[in-house]
């Protein structure tokens, strides 16, 4: 099966190994990943503004092109691996579905590309094998069982928020527990997996990261996790990279390492991963799970 | 206190344009403070959600003094539990966007630390929200 896919910026610079090991996973399941030519910027945060439709340009574009791709393949889905890309590029959708007039001024204004007609479903990888693969095909594709690795799952926010175009339950999330739980990994609930690990703050507000990560971090431990896993690229740099300055304010501090989820089902299919490209090495718990 | 008419009108006007720009009804809010209470940058604030709310519905322009907006990170926390519907990140967005749209950014790219190790995932976002 191919479907279209959009990459987005992360996944094709520093954390390419978030898409190299999706598409091993998805390999796995004769499932093709067909990059969207010629893809944008997705804008990365949506623009919340009602005026602001300049903002939205970009996202309509790849969304065009998502529409073109997908009338060759025999689709509407655009999958998205980035929870950010998902999130941005979904609101947009949502909005030039319920405001013919601002997706009028965006078509009026992309003059080199046919029209958006608003039809395309954004989906996320996540929410894509639950309603057309299966967790439970997913489980029994797999060539090993996570053998009881103690992973929390971390959404953060913008695959719960806001309402109309969350995957899962905004307060308490189930795909990625059900998901790992079939696999075999042991899940751990924690009171921090929809809450904000401070975002783009980290550029110019680092110490309020720094203290989300070492609270997030530290409540994943003290319930008991071995590991997060997550789906957003922003969220996995102050979860994993940002423990190193966690480290230098709180010297005790204990890390842990962070997952991709396609990291952790390219796993299940009996795939390595690319442990070097983790600021937190995962060699030591997967070790300990007897999954390297 | 009683405020002169021109004064009034200035201050109708403030809040026509929050809510022009940001789509909500700043008047639905009942000052229950779930925003406040959910809020995960809270503590950082130097006026929590639920008083920039009350402070729009009277025209009061001394929020755009506060550090409200910036530390809002967008989480939408606040709007899922809003029992009004008020969708506050937009709220907070139509602040950022009122002083931007002055020409003020409210970060200095040139002095960000450590810009070379930072992703651009995490510039993007930052510069989108921070600069005009």
């Amino acid at each position: 099966m191919d479907i279209p896919y959009f990459p987005g910026c992360s996944l094709k610079s520093n954390t390419r190994y978030f898409e190299d090991s999706a598409r091993e996973f998805f390999a796995e399941l004769g499932i093709n990943l067909v990059e969207l030519p010629e893809w944008n910027c997705c804008g990365t945060v949506y623009s919340l503004t009602t005026d602001d439709i300049m903002r939205h340009i970009a996202s309509v574009r790849n969304l065009v092109h998502a529409q073109e791709l997908g009338k060759k393949l025999g689709t509407n889905k655009l999958m998205t691996l980035c929870a950010m890309c998902y999130n941005t590029l979904a609101q947009v959708n949502a909005l030039a579905r319920s405001r013919p007039d601002d997706l009028k001024t965006a078509n009026e204004f992309i003059d080199d590309l046919p029209d958006y007609e608003a039809q395309v479903e954004v989906v996320h990888a996540l929410s894509f094998l639950n309603e057309n693969v299966s967790f439970e095909k997913v489980a029994k594709l797999a060539k090993r069982k996570l053998n009881g690795l103690r992973v929390a799952p971390y959404y953060g926010c913008l695959l719960v928020r806001p309402e109309h175009v969350k995957i899962d339950d905004r307060e308490k999330p189930a795909l990625m527990p059900k998901l790992f739980g079939l696999l075999g990994a042991t899940v751990v609930d924690f009171p921090y997996s929809v809450e904000c690990c401070g975002s783009y703050h980290t550029v110019n507000m680092k110490d309020v990261v720094v203290e989300k990560t070492r609270t997030i971090i530290g409540s994943a431990r003290e319930n008991g996790a071995d590991a997060i896993v997550l789906s957003c690229p922003l969220c996995e740099f102050n979860l994993d990279e940002r423990q190193k300055d966690v480290r230098m304010k709180y010297p005790g501090f204990e890390r842990m390492p962070v997952f991709y989820f396609t990291e952790l089902l390219a796993l299940a299919m009996g795939k390595k991963i690319n442990m070097g490209a983790h600021y937190v090495s995962p060699e030591n718990v997967l070790k300990k799970y007897g999954l390297v | 206190m009683e405020l002169k008419e021109d004064e009034i009108a200035k201050r109708e006007e403030f809040t026509r344009r929050v809510e022009e720009l940001s789509g909500q009804n700043i008047f639905a809010c009942y000052q229950c403070g779930r925003c406040s209470a959910g809020c995960p940058m809270v503590s950082k604030m130097d006026a929590i959600p639920s008083m920039i709310m009350r402070l729009l519905q009277f025209g009061d322009m001394r929020v755009l003094e506060k550090n409200t907006c910036w530390v809002c990170a967008s989480c939408y926390t606040c709007d899922v539990r809003c029992p009004k519907g008020i969708d506050i990140a937009k709220v907070m967005e139509a602040l950022r966007q009122i002083k931007l749209r002055t020409n003020i950014n409210n970060i200095d790219i040139g002095k960000i630390e450590g810009i070379e190790e930072l992703p651009q995932i995490a510039l993007i976002a930052n510069f989108r929200k921070n600069t005009g």
